[in-house]
């Protein structure tokens, strides 16, 4: 991306009639680790791919988020920006439960939170926040969901969906097999969830149970994170099926990012 | 019940002796909260049956002693899963299903999600706004019943203007609480809570007759209200058959 007159103001239109600014905080979220999410009918499972600065002398950072026992968030792009709506989440999750004795509903809390995203592209004083998010969730009445949110303040309901860097390929193996995701049992949802993330791992990256990790809201249970040990079984099951794997296709084109400040 | 809670009217006659203190001049500027309702209905009775609830109430609203408005309505559907019934301030009730519609059942509209606001929902929110209230020394004079079905669950629950909540299979306000609650929970236990909504219907006309009978706030016009998996159903008023040549009358 070149840098133009029209970009230094979030608020200033360019001739062509986009927001530059907010355009740069989509690309954050390209450049940030690859988030991908699935549902079945009673089960949402989001898999996300973590750095480290520094593999072996680090921890990774972390990408999945409760914010209830039936929501659950992803991250790609600006960690710290994430971490400023998974506050606002969990204080809304709570003070709703506070005020009416229930679960929060997963479509109004993505609705606030990407009203709020919406805000800071239209006030001089903010900036847009450089982060994607995944939502899943499980709601009484209307059943599981999986969301996306960008910077710019739109949301898109999905039934299986990747963001964040090398994320192509995870969307490609999708396509290719969503149908067979509704009746899907959660072990099969987790290893769809794996098989898409080691298509976003780069060169030379192995997808281990320090890097990956998995969460899962869904229909009478509370979320759950695999990670670490507890991802163990589920990788060493997806090296015995990696014969019967789908090709998948080349990992896309990667600009050059700083890494550190992108996760 | 006293409208001068302080005595305020003893010391600013004529003929009381004249006090020096300024406050007790001007006392109509102290900032004033309600202390006793002036518009009231009397009790409000419930009861669950199998796959729903019934919920009955008189039509009065009574002025201190006098029966002032005799075809109100004290029974409200609260959106496509509850209905609310009030004792207690008339105008406090009005204003609670004001409040209640704007901003929980027409947000559902205006979401459009495919969801709507449930019996428990409205109960904990009203339970807020009540305690709220109380906090500020300025109640919302009421005792509510929230009767709902979602789901394929019936829910029943009371809160008054205190904030006190809790729920029960049987449910009955003001003057009911003493005389028919325990005809209500006799009744339930009997049946082992196996109970069909014309039972529970003729329970709650029975009752009904009884405060009619002993409460001197209570009217013979009902309403009695069905919530099921079809939704809210509030009967047109109905007049209660008494009898009254016994002897000991």
């Amino acid at each position: 991306m070149f840098r133009n007159q029209y970009d230094t103001d979030i608020t200033t239109w360019s001739p062509a009639g986009r927001l530059h600014q907010v355009e740069y905080a989509m690309e954050a979220v390209k450049q940030g680790s690859a988030c991908v999410g699935l549902k079945s009918n009673t089960l949402v499972v989001i898999g996300s791919l973590k750095r480290s600065p520094h593999a072996e002398l680090s921890s990774y950072q972390k990408k999945l988020a409760k914010i209830d026992d039936h929501i659950g968030f992803g991250i790609a792009g600006l960690a710290s920006d994430g971490r400023v709506l998974i506050k606002n989440a969990r204080t809304q999750a709570i003070n709703h439960k506070y005020t009416y004795d229930t679960p929060i509903s997963v479509q109004r809390l993505v609705l606030q939170i990407s009203d709020k995203s919406q805000v800071s592209t239209q006030r001089s004083s903010k900036r847009p926040y450089g982060v994607g998010l995944l939502i899943s969730g499980y709601d009484e009445q209307t059943g599981t969901h999986l969301f996306q949110t960008e910077p710019s303040g739109n949301y898109y309901e999905y039934k299986a969906i990747a963001i964040g860097a090398r994320s192509q390929s995870a969307r490609t193996y999708f396509e290719k097999n969503y149908q067979t995701f509704e009746e899907a049992d959660e072990e099969t949802l987790i290893l769809h969830a794996l098989r898409a993330l080691k298509g976003t791992t780069g060169d030379n990256v192995e997808l281990t149970s320090k890097n990956a990790s998995i969460s899962i809201v869904g229909k009478d249970r509370k979320y759950k994170l695999i990670e670490e040990e507890q991802l163990e079984p589920y990788l060493a099951k997806l090296e015995e099926n990696a014969a019967a794997t789908t090709e998948q296709q080349p990992a896309e084109q990667q600009d050059d990012v700083d890494e550190e400040m992108v996760q | 019940m006293s409208m001068d809670n302080f005595g305020l009217y003893k010391l600013m006659h004529e003929d009381a002796p004249k006090n020096n203190n300024p406050l007790l001049e001007q006392p109509t500027l102290a900032k004033t909260h309600t202390t006793d309702p002036i518009v009231t209905g009397t009790s409000v009775l419930a009861i669950k049956f199998n796959g729903g609830v019934a919920i009955a109430a008189d039509t009065l609203a009574s002025y201190g002693s006098m029966a002032r408005f005799r075809d109100i309505e004290r029974l409200k559907s609260f959106g496509k899963y509850t209905i609310v019934g009030a004792s207690g301030e008339y105008s406090d009730f009005q204003y609670i299903e004001e409040q209640v519609k704007q901003s929980l059942i027409d947000r559902d509209y205006q979401l459009d999600d495919g969801r709507s606001t449930t019996p428990r929902e409205i109960y904990q929110y009203l339970v807020r706004v009540l305690y709220n209230r109380r906090n500020k020394f300025d109640p919302l004079y009421n005792v509510l019943v929230i009767a709902g079905y979602e789901n394929g669950k019936a829910f029943l629950g009371q809160t008054d203007y205190l904030g006190t909540h809790f729920e029960d299979v049987t449910l009955a306000t003001g003057y009911g609480s003493y005389i028919a609650q325990p005809i209500l929970r006799k009744f339930y236990s009997e049946k082992n809570g196996n109970i069909t909504e014309q039972e529970a219907k003729d329970i709650l006309k029975k009752c009904l007759t009884v405060l009619f009978y002993r409460d001197a706030r209570a009217a013979d016009k009902v309403q009695i209200a069905v919530i099921n998996d079809q939704g809210p159903k509030i009967d047109e008023p109905i007049k209660l058959e008494t009898q009254w040549t016994f002897k000991g009358f």
